[in-house]
């Protein structure tokens, strides 16, 4: 029988300590961490070994933790299929897809495989594959590396989904995925990997997935916002309380499970809504937020906002990605438009 | 265990697997059908589970294709527990949650049937990985049909298996038909297991009618993964005497082509040898009317259980 959900833990949660990281090392001390702790996970994928990751993410953790970090082929198919059927056998994979771009070719093992393992078993095997990942666009990124993905995986029940923004959320989402006991996507931004450093607390407890932030209070309008873009969100609201118009702004780290509890209780102060995303408007997140929310017979002043990238492919050069993703004063303006 | 006797277990073993899916059919067959949706049966293929499973022990992952119930059968599963699941019963492997082509029984080292071809290699190579890690010795035996190996996740399987000398033991069924289409029309390379060498890894054409010949070769590709040495592919000769599904017409067929593969089938065959070499008839028979009686006695019970627990739909989704 698999052991995973039985399995007894290696120790006590590590102490609390605090450390000024930038979002890549958050998650290779959260890595770290997870490694140490737990002798059942193994860390894999393209590049992760040795070199460390192509954005040098999992630097050093070969070299800490030997033979459980290991660089693969490049086989997503192979990466993914093989963190389900070790997953199966009680251990806890943590792997890497390069780019959620790549995850399209082996996306059978995470719809078909990983997300059906528990449900059919009815909880005698699951498959608790931890998938780091990284998306979204970046200057010069051709169309194939700059798609933002997760409303696929969303719309698969059996996944859970975390788009970490800060350091904190980052190192936070890497130990608690770990320690759940579902397979969880970790989508990361590249874009994020070499910014500010920023207090991390490390150590204690895994956090139990689902938390959301409320990063700006406001009484006007809500805006519901995930991932790298949210700094841009949270930009934009700063630039609208110059004009009188306070947006309160929150911030999903999690998608599934998503705190539709913070969103509908901001939306029962401020009765405005829009959500702001770096994917394809047209069934993405943000949708099924307005949804949600409409559903719940929230009463709003004012016809609900998506704010995200229009239907259109990514393009390389750098002023042409520009003139279709999100930017703080695109969204400003359209949330100024909605409230005026 | 002397020959015959062992002969006379694996004509038994056979038979279970026979006597199974002639059941499954008869009860997806008609109005009144306990058992619905696309059923893949393996009759005339009983010698690859029955050779394979003898050589596995417990803490072996078998993966398996939803042509799987002899596969399931021969790991252990109980025949009661199959029939119940296709029939979408509570007491089903599953709960009626898996259904003929999608189940899975763990604590039988059966980690499933699977519904997408070629799917069970890459997660077969994953078991194989986490052997290395637990401690078990496990060998993972990963079972696919000869359409199977034109995957691209069989690929990146193969490779991966061997890059990392895992054991594994990757058996492809090839009974000729992808599907409804002829395989020899689908490759460069009819004969399958000469892949393994591009690889790197250890490859043999089996003859996969006959049990004894698929626990040897099976014996020794699991002692060479056992001994570090890495993967090997088999590729077990076999024919299927149905359609590629209940229902399938089976106009693809060419003329002569079934009453060939009857001759072949290991079931005659091996009763046949069998009698040539002296066994007692009543044995031969007994092999047959045990394994009917108990299929039966499977039904009865499984048909007796109640249907699957709609209340129980939502239920572990997630953990």
């Amino acid at each position: 029988m698999p052991e995973s959900t039985v399995r007894e833990r290696a120790g006590e949660a590590p102490a609390r300590e605090t450390r000024k990281l930038k979002y890549g090392e958050a998650v290779n001390a959260a890595l770290a961490r997870v490694l140490a702790e737990l002798p059942e996970t193994l860390l894999y994928g393209e590049d992760v070994g040795k070199p460390g990751g192509v954005f040098g993410v999992t630097r050093g953790l070969r070299r800490r933790f030997g033979d459980r970090v290991f660089d693969t082929p490049i086989s997503e198919a192979a990466i993914l299929g093989s963190a389900v059927g070790a997953a199966l056998m009680g251990a806890r994979p943590i792997v890497e897809i390069m780019w959620a771009d790549f995850s399209l070719v082996a996306l059978d093992q995470l719809v078909n495989q990983a997300a059906n393992a528990r449900y059919v078993s009815r909880g005698t095997a699951p498959a608790p594959i931890t998938v780091r990942t990284q998306q979204g666009n970046a200057p010069g990124a051709c169309a194939q590396h700059s798609q933002s993905l997760e409303a696929l995986f969303l719309h698969v029940p059996g996944l859970r989904l975390v788009m970490p923004r800060t350091p904190q959320d980052a190192h936070d989402a890497v130990v608690a995925a770990v320690h759940a006991d579902d397979p969880v996507i970790i989508v990361e931004n590249r874009s994020l990997y070499f910014g500010e450093k920023a207090e991390v607390e490390l150590g204690g407890p895994a956090r139990p997935m689902g938390w959301s932030h409320l990063r700006r209070p406001g009484r006007d309008v809500t805006v519901v916002s995930w991932g790298a873009v949210a700094a841009q969100a949270l930009e934009a609201a700063d630039a609208l309380a110059a004009d009188g118009i306070e947006a309160e702004v929150v911030e999903l780290t999690w998608l599934n499970p998503a705190d539709m509890d913070a969103v509908l209780g901001s939306l029962a102060r401020t009765r405005r809504l829009a959500v702001v995303h770096e994917a394809n408007t047209t069934g993405g997140f943000g949708a099924e937020i307005v949804a949600r929310a409409v559903e719940a017979g929230t009463g709003l002043d004012a016809a609900p906002v998506r704010i995200g990238a229009p239907d259109v492919r990514i393009p390389a050069a750098p002023v042409l990605a520009e003139a279709l993703l999100p930017s703080a004063a695109g969204i400003a303006a359209r949330i100024a438009r909605m409230v005026g | 265990m002397d020959e015959m006797r062992r002969r006379l277990a694996d004509l038994h073993a056979m038979w279970r697997i026979r006597a199974l899916e002639e059941k499954v059919r008869e009860l997806r067959i008609g109005a009144e059908a306990a058992v619905v949706g696309s059923v893949h049966l393996s009759i005339g293929q009983e010698a690859g589970p029955v050779g394979a499973c003898a050589e596995l022990g417990p803490d072996d992952a078998l993966f398996a294709t939803y042509r799987g119930h002899g596969w399931a059968l021969a790991r252990g599963v109980p025949a009661e527990a199959i029939i119940a699941e296709c029939a979408g019963r509570a007491t089903g492997i599953n709960g009626g949650r898996g259904g003929s082509a999608y189940f899975t029984a763990p604590e039988y080292g059966f980690y499933g049937e699977n519904s997408i071809v070629g799917a069970g290699l890459p997660i077969a190579v994953g078991a194989a990985l986490a052997g290395r890690f637990d401690g078990t010795g496990r060998v993972a035996v990963t079972v696919c049909g000869d359409g199977a190996l034109n995957q691209g996740a069989s690929h990146e399987a193969l490779n991966m298996a061997a890059a990392f000398r895992l054991p594994v033991v990757f058996v492809c069924e090839n009974n000729e038909w992808s599907e409804l289409t002829p395989i020899e029309e689908m490759v460069g390379e009819p004969e399958l297991w000469r892949r393994a060498a591009g690889y790197g890894m250890a490859g043999e054409r089996v003859d996969g009618n006959d049990p004894a010949a698929v626990r040897a070769a099976v014996r020794d590709a699991a002692a060479r993964a056992r001994a570090g040495e890495g993967p090997t592919l088999l590729e077990l000769m076999t024919q299927r005497l149905v359609g590629h599904y209940i229902g399938d017409a089976e106009q693809y067929r060419r003329p002569g082509e079934l009453d060939r593969a009857r001759e072949r089938e290991p079931i005659a065959r091996l009763g046949r040898e069998l009698a040539e070499a002296g066994a007692d008839p009543a044995a031969i028979e007994d092999a047959r009317t045990r394994a009917e009686e108990e299929i039966e006695r499977a039904a009865a019970a499984a048909l007796a259980a109640p249907p699957a627990d709609p209340e129980t739909a939502k239920d572990h989704v997630y953990a």
